[in-house]
């Protein structure tokens, strides 16, 4: 294997501060002396230093590196807030100047605005510090290894590695330092076309060996796609849906169906769960912070609890809920965001042992992945979406063909409800991938689930 | 951004260039008549691409310090040099730019309403929409934003463009007796154009906020629209989402050439398409265009420095060329179009749509109306799904009206349609004129890896299709 040299990615000493989290203080401390009498103030922070690489046809297309840091900074006086979101260069002379201006400018707004009934605040303070940044190879050298165990064939996909970071800091004195190193290798092995296994590798610790069985695999699977392709005609078919196809469905759920305003005002894709609909009882979903990547506080510096219960045994039992809503619906915030997403997303697992769920399927659709799901009724949680990726027909439990793409377009009442056979033993922990503007740290845990059929349309 | 100078530097390299984006912005909405607090941004930073050795690299950084510039070109020509002997294409053989010019918005410098003016009139239309109990949630925001880019190439280039975007929307729901229904004024941030106050008056921002609300009551009594083969009318606000999806991106040229199917999919087009394929009727057109001063993504030249101009993509339902930039042209030995954007300092220029438009007919409104004997007119986009060959597709629309004898009908809920690009844009039976175009957009068009949200404009008339597979929502 040829090496590219370059370094490795170093991993601060335990429980020293980080270069990153000692200027975040000393920003929060030059704010704190920067305020006017009544003035309150609170701070986020978000930052990363990734190294990018973009390959295809088993070499790199676009490899870089992006620094950035941003703070977002709230100015308080009574009842009245506005808040300043700014990048920083990482100098302390230009950035505290840049932040004296916002704060000059957000100053001058105050009186213009009118008093926000729906501020909360949090009124306890807690403080908390949460550093997980192991050491690991360089990125060129992961890069190496990747493109060698995959050397003959067409990769395509993206490596992102290196720290990322969070704080947030407020008047009262709280400080929250949330910091971890990761990398997340995301590929597709293409044999024709549309005909491709996808896989991907994330996580704290890197280890070339699960890289080399993860690829193994890949490769293996590359055989069956390989196979001439059968078009199946619309109709409803018997489908095992993975957890990386699981995924996709989560995702629907988790946009706006467990958000307390969106069910309030009727919104969520799953307000009919308030009333009579139900999943089916082996389905219980949660927020498991205490077991994902996201930080235990939010940007108002409100803590998460560990868990929060949201579908139990199937019926709606909770729901995410951010400090504007707690105040405008007379409800208890659990620390959600603005957004009311869920960001450490888990459903229980069921009892069909993951290497038997061919076997269970017996006749049906095996599908790999699926892509591009919007609802097609929101109030009757009704999805369409597309398969993708290694999606197999299976018969009597053996892959027999790869399948041409389909479309499905069915109710979550049904699939994970009447139609839901089982859901497998086994889990699995699902970092985001999402790059859109910063990397996101967020994760979701899901079992594969057994539906006995789903409804293709195209 | 005017006053960049660049420090002295020594580089070994075959190219650099220094990309520097400068974007500010305040957001204001009022939602269920409480005005949100003010959000306000500044993002600065710069981009250094560098070729070197055969390889390719960028870095970025927020710090625009003579160090800071120093260092940034130094990152990208370390990650050039380290990926020399796995690059996928010879950087020597890429075009190295040396553009010069400026572009500046329409009515750049024209005044803006105050922050409180702002507000007042939000508070107006969201006092207008909250006229009923069945209004469950309603909004009226509008999203300010100015953006300078300059961009300084080692071979003399120095563009510098000047950008104001407004993002005025307004959205309702209204739910009774177990039915809820969502309109918007022309889709989820659909008004986008460049310019001034005067975007607003275009759109009849004035006044929409209890036009919006009146639709959906009368949506959330309509029946279910029905589930059979028909002519659709498919209104502007949604005729732009048909062709971002089924045209757009199945003609960008990095998906052509794979490097987005790992993520957003690669294309049913091939490069042994262009200039014999008939992707539409006699009746399509396509321009990428530029030019339109309004719309959302005009600009004179793009992020890797090629000069903008107007071309035809499909001329007489004849596919020409596809969405390019200038890497992409010699990777693919095709012309292009000046293509090649990035969302911001951070991320580096991919193809990208910028402004897809498709050109006018010659039919009024009411004669597109006529023409259908039994069918339905689609309005405003709320659903979107295509496949990952963009070809599959499913769309669902906040609102429709069924025709009957070339005649407007009553109102239906949950009007979705289907079918496939390859054939859906040959069934294009009639076009609007002029008067039936609305300059619409997206400012979240998704795509790469890493992955960006790049502003993308969309002017469409009215147009008519022949037996289009429409179905409604769950009964």
């Amino acid at each position: 294997m040829r090496t590219l040299g370059g370094h490795s990615l170093a991993a601060p000493a335990p429980g020293a501060a980080s270069t990153q989290e000692s200027y975040f203080n000393e920003l929060a401390s030059f704010v704190e002396r920067a305020l006017a009498a009544g003035e309150s103030y609170t701070m986020g922070f978000e930052g990363e230093a990734t190294d990018f690489v973009r390959m295809n046809r088993g070499k790199v297309r676009q490899p870089g590196h992006v620094e950035q840091q941003y703070l977002d900074l709230r100015l308080i006086r009574g009842a009245r807030h506005a808040s300043h979101t700014l990048s920083l260069t990482g100098d302390h002379a230009t950035d505290t100047h840049a932040i004296e201006a916002a704060l000059s400018g957000l100053r001058d707004a105050l009186p213009e605005l009118s008093d926000d009934p729906h501020l909360l605040l949090p009124d306890v303070v807690r403080s908390s510090r949460d550093v997980r940044s192991d050491a690991m190879p360089s990125a060129e050298a992961m890069i190496d290894a990747l493109l060698s165990l995959a050397s003959g064939h067409d990769l395509v996909g993206m490596l992102a590695v290196g720290p990322v970071h969070r704080g947030f800091a407020d008047s009262r004195g709280q400080r929250n330092w949330h910091e971890t190193t990761t990398f997340n290798l995301q590929w597709s092995i293409y044999h024709r076309a549309d005909k491709a296994v996808r896989s991907s590798y994330a996580g704290f610790a890197w280890s070339e060996r699960e890289l080399a069985t993860r690829i193994e695999h890949a490769i293996s699977q590359l055989a069956l796609v390989s196979r001439p392709a059968k078009a199946l005609p619309p109709g409803k078919y018997r489908a095992y849906l993975p957890p990386a196809a699981m995924q996709e469905i989560a995702d629907m759920l988790s946009w706006d169906g467990f958000s307390g305003r969106a069910l309030a005002t009727r919104q969520s894709p799953l307000a009919k769960m308030r009333e009579d609909a139900r999943l089916a009882p082996g389905v219980s979903i949660s927020e498991d912070i205490a077991d994902g990547v996201a930080p235990a506080f939010q940007s108002d510096g409100f803590t998460r609890p560990g868990k929060i219960p949201l579908i139990v045994n199937g019926a709606l039992a909770g729901s995410l809920v951010s400090p504007r809503t707690a105040r405008e619906f007379d409800l208890a915030t659990n620390g959600a965001n603005g957004s009311e997403s869920p960001v450490a997303l888990s459903m229980g697992a069921g009892e069909l042992p993951s290497g038997d769920a061919l076997a269970a399927l017996d006749t049906g659709l095996a599908i790999g992945n699926l892509w591009y799901l919007n609802f097609s009724d929101r109030p009757a949680c009704r999805m369409t979406g597309m398969t993708r990726f290694a999606t197999f027909h299976v018969e009597n439990g053996q892959i027999v063909a790869p399948v041409n793409v389909l479309r499905f377009d069915d109710t979550i009442y049904r699939m994970l409800g009447d139609n839901l056979e089982a859901l497998t033993r086994e889990r699995e922990l699902l970092l985001e991938a999402n790059t859109y503007g910063a990397r996101v740290l967020s994760s979701s845990t899901l079992p594969g689930a057994l539906l006995s059929e789903l409804n293709f349309t195209l | 951004m005017q006053d960049i100078r660049l420090p002295a530097f020594d580089i070994d390299a075959d190219f650099w260039s220094l990309r520097f984006v400068c974007e500010t912005g305040e957001s204001f909405c009022v939602r269920k008549n409480v005005a949100q607090p003010l959000a306000a941004f500044t993002d600065r930073g710069v981009m250094a691409t560098v070729y070197a050795d055969g390889g390719y690299g960028y870095a970025a950084t927020a710090d625009t310090s003579d160090d800071g510039l120093r260092a940034v070109l130094g990152r990208a020509a370390h990650w050039a040099r380290a990926s020399a002997h796995y690059a996928l294409d010879d950087s020597g053989a890429l075009p190295r730019p040396a553009p010069r010019g400026e572009y500046e918005s329409p009515f750049l410098r024209s005044k803006l309403p105050s922050r409180r003016e702002w507000y007042e009139l939000l508070q107006a239309e969201s006092q207008a929409a909250g006229c009923d109990p069945r209004i469950v949630d309603w909004e009226a925001l509008v999203d300010v934003r100015h953006a300078t880019h300059r961009l300084f190439t080692s071979e003399g280039g120095d563009v510098v463009q000047r950008f104001r975007f407004l993002f005025p929307s307004i959205g309702v729901t209204a739910h009774d007796d177990g039915v809820t229904q969502q309109r918007s004024l022309n889709g989820y941030r659909g008004i986008c154009q460049q310019g001034g106050i005067e975007i607003l008056a275009r759109f009849g921002f004035d006044g929409a906020g209890r036009r919006i609300a009146e639709e959906a009551l009368e949506l959330i009594a309509a029946p279910n629209c029905p589930s059979e083969r028909m002519d659709v009318l498919l209104a502007p606000d949604q005729m732009v989402l048909q062709i971002h999806e089924s045209i757009g991106h199945p003609l960008e040229l990095d998906r052509i050439l794979g490097d987005e199917r790992n993520f957003a999919g690669t294309s049913f087009v091939t490069k042994e398409m262009f200039g014999t394929y008939r992707y539409g009727s006699e009746l399509l057109n396509i321009t990428f265009d530029p030019t339109r001063p309004e719309e959302l993504a005009s600009y004179a030249f793009d992020d890797e420095g090629t000069r903008a101009e107007k071309t035809w993509l499909i001329r007489e339902g004849v596919l020409q060329r596809p969405l390019g930039g200038a890497i992409s042209q010699v990777r693919a030995g095709l012309p292009g179009v000046a293509n090649s954007r990035a969302d911001g300092w951070n991320r580096p220029p991919i193809d990208r749509m910028a402004n897809l438009n498709l050109e006018p007919g010659d039919a009024t409104f009411d004669e597109l109306v006529a023409s259908i004997e039994d069918g339905v007119m689609l309005e405003t986009n709320s659903s979107w799904s295509i496949d990952d060959s963009r070809n599959k597709f499913q769309f669902g629309c906040e609102r429709a009206r069924m025709i009957e004898n070339g005649k407007l009908r009553g109102v239906v809920k949950n009007p979705n349609y289907r079918g496939i690009s390859a054939e859906f844009w040959r069934s294009l039976a009639r076009v609007g004129n002029a008067d039936t175009i609305r300059v619409l957009g997206t400012p979240y068009c998704g795509k790469g890896e890493p992955s960006q949200t790049i502003r993308v404009g969309h002017a469409s008339p009215a147009c008519v299709f022949r037996n289009v597979d429409v179905f409604g929502g769950e009964a």
